[in-house]
């Protein structure tokens, strides 16, 4: 059984897991090298750039430099780790990751903070709502976001140990540390938070924590509840959808466009092997805009009553 | 605007930073530093360069200006105000839900912005393309467009660059903020620009260097370039001091993005009040 932190939780956002993890990798692995583009600071590699000067490379404002230099790196056995906000990691180097680093599948890591909607006030221009989609339709990319620090940290540390391209999405706001520092993570396996047999709740990254509080809600109305924590949406863990069909009721939570994200993503799998219904919260395929990151993701209906309201509908 | 004088524009200028500094300071969020050096050369295109409705924003025969550099949207909001295109209540509202006033330039939010931007390096695409359309049109607007000397590291504007040339767009005339800042430090040392003017002229655009807080300067060059129909486009690269106006915040890598404190936000609206040092 899990044991999770408990209320009230400590707060970090994840971009601050990967800066310290990537500081530890860079010290361990003379291999592992960080690519930025004008925003170390605020992707956390500062400590990286501080700790092992020179493994680090900064291309200025250049993300499909970034991307391209990064492959070639890469060819001679170096792990570069492209660090930049999720909006320009997958969309603007979109196409050289593709050619460049997933057709010839090279050790490349797109490392990117900002996802989601937690550029709150930057607006719509700098909210990544697609990103995890983009890459989760190319071919030998692994497309993941840890729930909290701890979560990350560890996943950050699979990625560099693991051959080829990942791309890794992190949070700019601070989110709830739910997981102890021991807990383990393995990438494309799923981390059962809960088990249950009413419904199954399946979220991932800066959701997770409003999962946790929806699934906490239904289980004193007594509702039993099934939650996973999806920090793996390519490769999937088919099993555990698999298990979840067996409720027969999926509900999915994520801070990216329900379209081709974590909730299409399990619909995948569910439409082949399942007999199942699945509700997806999540971004309302529309643009994001300036506002607090509560009431955007209230707008959206990503909140903790929106999911209990969801689930008891569904049983 | 066209009889407004030198020492008018110049107090313009000082009004445009107050209410820069004061949205960001609301915010509590945004861009202070580029929005402070490209003050002048903003204030002279709203208020006396720029053929510009505020009645009527969407007036088809109306200058362009493309802010390429879509952070320092504060510097453009104030000249919004102050130019009448939405009500100065709004200064009030930056970056808050349902504000015009986005966190960057959003066409579909905000009166007078000509297209979205915030992602660098795109802007100026857009400024050939609305100067391609006034040629195929044969309109006589002019399209401004403003660009970061961090920003010049983007491939596309170098992209952006050579289709202006090809197209003989001597209606699009560029600023170049070349205030020597970026994000993580100075240009110099985290991608060398080495000398722009002369990158700009080997693509093919009249250029000229200036100084990009001085008023008469702006003007002189803007005069010599207005009806200059010789099929090449035109850039103003400008010596500016990131966060000019305001001494602690000028030449500072930190106030890129941070928004003043109570204490320094008295400090630099005092110091706005008295105007730029020489
Ligand atoms: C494509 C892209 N990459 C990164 C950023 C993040 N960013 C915002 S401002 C900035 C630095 C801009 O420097 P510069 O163009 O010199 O502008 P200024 O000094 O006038 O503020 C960066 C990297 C961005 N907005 N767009
Ligand atoms: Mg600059």
């Amino acid at each position: 059984m899990i044991v999770l932190n408990k209320a009230p939780y400590e707060q970090k956002a994840t971009r601050e897991a990967f800066g310290d993890e990537i500081a530890e990798l860079g010290k361990e692995n003379k291999d592992i090298m960080v690519v930025d583009a004008d925003i170390g600071g605020s992707c956390k590699t500062t400590k990286f750039m501080n700790t092992v000067p020179k493994q680090h490379v900064n291309v200025g404002i250049a993300e499909q430099n970034a991307a391209g230099m990064a492959a070639g790196l890469s060819t001679t056995g170096k792990i570069p780790f492209v660090s930049t906000y999720a909006v320009f990691g997958s969309l603007r180097m979109a196409e050289q990751v593709r050619q460049e680093v997933c057709y010839p599948n090279l050790n490349v890591k797109i490392a990117c903070s900002h996802g989601g909607l937690t550029p709150a006030n930057d607006g719509g221009s700098h909210q990544a709502i697609e990103d995890m989609g983009v890459y989760r339709t190319i071919p030998n990319m692994r497309v993941i976001m840890g729930a909290d620090y701890h979560a990350t940290r560890k996943l950050v540390r699979q990625a560099a140990e693991t051959y080829g391209p990942v791309y890794l999405r992190f949070t700019r706001d601070k989110v709830p540390v739910i997981y102890n520092e021991n807990e383990e993570f393995e990438i494309g396996k799923a981390k059962q938070i809960k088990n249950g047999n009413d419904v199954a709740i399946i979220a991932n990254g800066d959701t997770v924590c409003l999962a946790l509080e929806a699934a906490e809600i239904l289980e004193s109305k007594g509702v039993s509840v099934k939650l996973l924590d999806m920090h793996t949406i390519k490769p999937i863990d088919r099993e555990a959808i698999i298990e979840c069909t067996k409720i027969g009721k999926i509900v999915t939570v994520e801070d990216h466009n329900i379209l081709n994200g974590l909730g299409s993503a399990v619909s995948d799998v569910v439409a082949e092997e399942g007999n199942t219904k699945v509700r997806r919260i999540g971004v309302q395929d529309r643009f994001g805009e300036s506002a607090p990151y509560e009431k955007l993701l209230e707008i959206n209906g990503i909140t903790v009553e929106n999911i209990v309201d969801t689930a008891e509908g569904m049983i | 605007m066209s009889n407004i004088t030198v020492e008018e524009l110049k107090e313009q200028a000082i009004q445009l930073r107050q209410t820069a500094v004061t949205m960001v300071y609301h915010a509590q969020s945004g861009h202070p530093g580029g929005s402070l050096s490209a003050a002048d050369f903003v204030t002279a295109l709203y208020f006396r360069e720029m053929n510009v409705n505020p009645e009527d924003p969407e007036w088809a025969d109306r200058d362009r200006f493309v802010l390429s550099k879509g952070h320092v949207a504060p510097i453009q909001y104030a000249a919004l105000a102050h130019r009448g295109f939405v009500p100065m209540e709004t200064v009030k509202t930056l970056r808050e839900y349902k504000s015009p006033f986005q966190g960057h330039p959003d066409s579909k939010k905000c009166p007078g912005i000509d297209i979205s931007t915030g992602s660098l390096g795109q802007g100026l695409s857009c400024a050939v393309g609305m100067a391609l359309a006034g040629k195929l049109d044969e309109k006589d607007y002019r399209v401004f467009a403003v660009i970061g000397d961090g920003e010049a590291q983007e491939g596309q504007i170098w992209e952006a660059t050579q289709s202006a040339v090809k197209y003989k767009l001597d209606n699009l005339i560029v600023f170049l903020d070349d205030n020597g800042l970026q994000i993580d430090g100075p240009t110099n040392e985290i991608m060398p620009n080495l000398d722009l003017e002369k990158k700009f002229e080997a693509f093919g655009f009249t250029t000229k260097r200036i100084d990009g807080h001085s008023m008469e300067e702006i003007l002189e060059t803007l005069d010599e370039v207005k009806n200059v129909k010789d099929g090449k486009p035109k850039i103003i690269v400008c010596n500016t001091i990131k966060g000019k106006g305001v001494s602690f915040m000028e030449n500072v890598v930190g106030w890129h993005g941070k928004a003043p404190n109570e204490e320094e936000y008295d400090k630099a609206m005092e110091e706005l009040a008295r105007g730029l040092n020489a």
